[in-house]
């Protein structure tokens, strides 16, 4: 018998009931809920007559309809109404909510491995696709629709298909200026928005074991954008290091058990995956997207792909599409495109060493007249370590505006929007139409290129800006 | 509770570009509430289907006859990725959809399908574009046959395909299931696996803050 993926030990470990050849009735260990979809899944569980199975494994926060003004200040109507439902119902579950301005609350996929929620070897759902975050920290953590999640609020378990694997392995030393946000859209960009669709992905090699976990986190964070709703890394001595005392990690004889069955998690040597793609970090250099798809993506010192010069007529109509909606130019350099607006945030990039990495680069110099620049911190706890080091200083003082704690421009369902054919270098996830406001145009990339670009007023290669 | 799902006969779109994501069926705004269901029809594709000053674009496919009847689409590769938001779902079920026939969707938004009795089915590329261009030859008037039971799509032309399809979510359609009561008939099970694994995993049960 081949050796077992870390993907096959979790899932092994989580199986209540075999209902087919390939489909499980699987155990969640953590369910954590949002402002956007929680009240409503605690309604709807309400309205059949059934209470929350596990109140105690299930954890709120409020992040995606909460407005990032200080004071919180121009959250909708709706926003407030979502907010207060959230807190009517979870404290008549019993459930543990994170409340605004509260140490915990935040984005929730930045929320759960700051507070050692997130754990090797745990499943844990959302609804929120974005849930294969967590899997940084070797958990099996992937996104679910609202009939999931009232599944797994009533019953603590969720039917899976097993999925196939695939294992993704960066080699090398990552070159200067380059992070694990361009390592992964460099993965996209060359197997694909769909290249992970029906996969669970490992990522592996010599360059992720050398990344910190947060830099894990955001390519893990990524993987739906390969199609792949859970994607994981092995967890490792880093990985110990970045839960030890944290709130909800174990603690004393609990904590020095869990490591010890954590240490048997990483795929065995012989472990076979359906899929293998082996990624040479030392030619990525930092990635921009230029269309609306996560997969339209170049080195910052490359080409727009010219239309005219592509033969297959979908792929062809598919870019023309794409630049006609960017208002770009087939053919011309993507680097020096003016900028109207530029948002540092979202679960891929808003936690501390994201922030450090962009007032780097923002240290000293001014946001270019005619930007916009917002931070985003992606929790309240990212927040208050920012200021303790004082990089909203920073950024205050080059121009960028400092907000408080949530998703924001990532998503735009709280207001925060870029206008109608205005172009925002923004480092969260999405370029797809209309994500960031009807007719918003958005590149994605890196926290240090996106304070880059600030400060040039265009798309800007970072490694130009003489540090980092 | 999905409605169950056997037979189909109906007018189908061709929805070719790839990669249309849950954002491009339904904006988030449209989903901010708890009391959204049944508002969402007249959004789906709301982005393609409206002119920026709120007009029918007469250029998208479901803004024209006989399309604006379909209760099927015929989509380009991977469609509905992107966010897990099941508001792209109801949105289309709200608009009279009932069966998505592509080469590849989104893994979050194809489970999110089954839920709500739409039937999400997966054929080769080739099928696909046999399928948009039998469409397109009697513009739009030659039906779409899906048979559930049997397995099979019959364009309208007459060619007839088959499909493959997990046998238990083709059973939770053809019956329209609800998975949650089924799921508590095993709660002592459940129950059971949470005991065991309360002495394996301590640490995964007693999450009450120790600090
Ligand atoms: S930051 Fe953006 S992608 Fe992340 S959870 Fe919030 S809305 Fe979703």
């Amino acid at each position: 018998m081949p050796g077992r993926s870390l993907l096959e030990k979790i899932w092994d470990q989580h199986v209540i009931a075999r209902l087919s050849e390939d489909t499980d009735l699987l155990h969640i260990d953590r369910h954590l809920l949002h402002d956007l979809g929680g009240s409503r899944g605690l309604l709807d569980l309400k309205s059949r007559g059934l209470k929350v199975h596990n109140p105690e494994l299930t954890f709120a926060t409020p992040d995606h309809a909460l407005s990032t003004a200080p004071g919180r200040a121009g959250t909708s109507k709706i926003g407030q109404e979502l907010l207060a439902a959230l807190r009517i119902e979870t404290a008549a579950s019993g459930i543990t909510l994170f409340d605004v301005d509260q140490p915990g609350q935040g984005i929730v996929h930045v929320i759960g491995p700051e507070l050692g929620l997130s754990l090797p070897g745990a499943t844990i759902v959302c609804g929120d696709s974005h849930t294969c975050t967590h899997g940084g920290l070797g958990a099996l953590a992937f996104g679910i629709g609202s009939s999931e999640l009232t599944h797994v609020l009533a019953t603590q378990a969720l039917i899976q298909r097993r999925p196939k694997t695939l294992r993704a392995r960066f080699e090398g030393e990552l070159p200067l200026g380059v992070t694990a946000k361009d390592m992964i859209l460099a993965l996209i960009g060359q197997i694909g928005a769909a290249g992970g669709t029906g996969y669970a992905v490992e990522y592996a090699g010599s360059a992720i074991r050398a990344l910190p976990i947060e830099g894990r986190l955001t390519i893990c964070n990524l993987s739906i954008e390969l199609g792949a709703k859970m994607g994981m890394v092995a967890p490792d001595e880093k990985t110990f290091e970045f839960l030890r005392g944290r709130p909800y990690a174990p603690q004393g004889e609990m904590w020095d058990r869990a490591v010890k069955a954590w240490r048997e998690l990483p795929s065995d040597p012989d472990a076979v995956f359906d899929r293998e793609v082996v990624i040479d970090v030392e030619k990525i250099i930092p990635q921009v997207t230029w269309g609306i798809s996560p997969e339209h993506v170049v080195g910052v010192d490359g080409i727009i792909p010219d239309p005219k010069s592509v033969d297959d007529p979908a792929r062809r109509a598919a870019i023309e599409t794409a630049l006609e909606y960017m208002g770009l130019q087939g053919g011309a350099p993507i680097a020096g495109t003016p900028i109207d607006w530029v948002f540092i945030g979202s679960c891929t990039n808003s936690r501390l060493s994201d922030l450090r990495a962009a007032a780097e680069v923002a240290r000293g110099r001014k946001v270019a007249a005619g930007v916009r620049a917002w931070v985003v911190p992606g929790s309240e706890n990212v927040k208050r370590e920012a200021v303790a080091e004082g990089l909203d200083k920073i950024f205050i003082e080059a121009g960028f505006e400092w907000r408080e704690p949530g998703c924001s421009m990532c998503l735009a369902a709280n207001g925060e929007v870029v206008a109608p054919g205005q172009r925002s270098v923004s480092t969260s996830n999405r370029n797809f139409v209309g994500r960031q406001g009807p007719r918003a145009r958005t590149h994605l990339a890196s926290p240090a290129s996106a304070a880059a670009s600030a400060i040039a007023g265009a798309i800007a290669d970072v490694r130009m800006m003489g540090r980092s | 509770m999905p409605k169950p799902f056997d037979k189909l006969t109906a007018t189908a779109a061709p929805i070719m570009r790839s990669n249309i994501d849950t954002d491009v069926i339904i904006r988030i705004e449209r989903l901010v509430g708890n009391g959204i269901r049944g508002t969402l029809g007249k959004w789906a594709f709301g982005s393609l289907r409206y002119l920026p000053d709120g007009s029918e674009n007469p250029d998208f496919i479901l803004n024209r006859e006989p399309y604006r009847d379909a209760e099927i689409l015929v989509t380009g590769p991977n469609f509905g990725c992107g966010s897990s938001r099941e508001g792209a779902v109801w949105s289309l079920q709200e608009r009279g959809i009932r069966a998505i026939i592509g080469s590849g969707f989104g893994d979050i938004f194809f489970a999110n399908c089954f839920q709500n009795g739409i039937l999400p089915v997966v054929v080769g590329k080739a099928v696909v574009d046999q399928l948009a261009a039998d469409i397109e030859a009697t513009q739009g008037a030659g039906k779409v046959s899906i048979d559930l039971e049997a397995q099979t799509i019959v364009s309208p032309s007459g060619a007839r395909h088959s499909f493959e399809i997990d046998p238990r979510r083709r059973e939770g359609l053809l019956k329209g299931l609800d998975e949650v009561a089924l799921t508590l008939q095993r709660d002592d099970e459940i129950h059971a696996f949470q005991a065991s694994d309360r002495t394996a995993r301590p640490w995964i049960h007693s999450t009450r803050i120790s600090a």
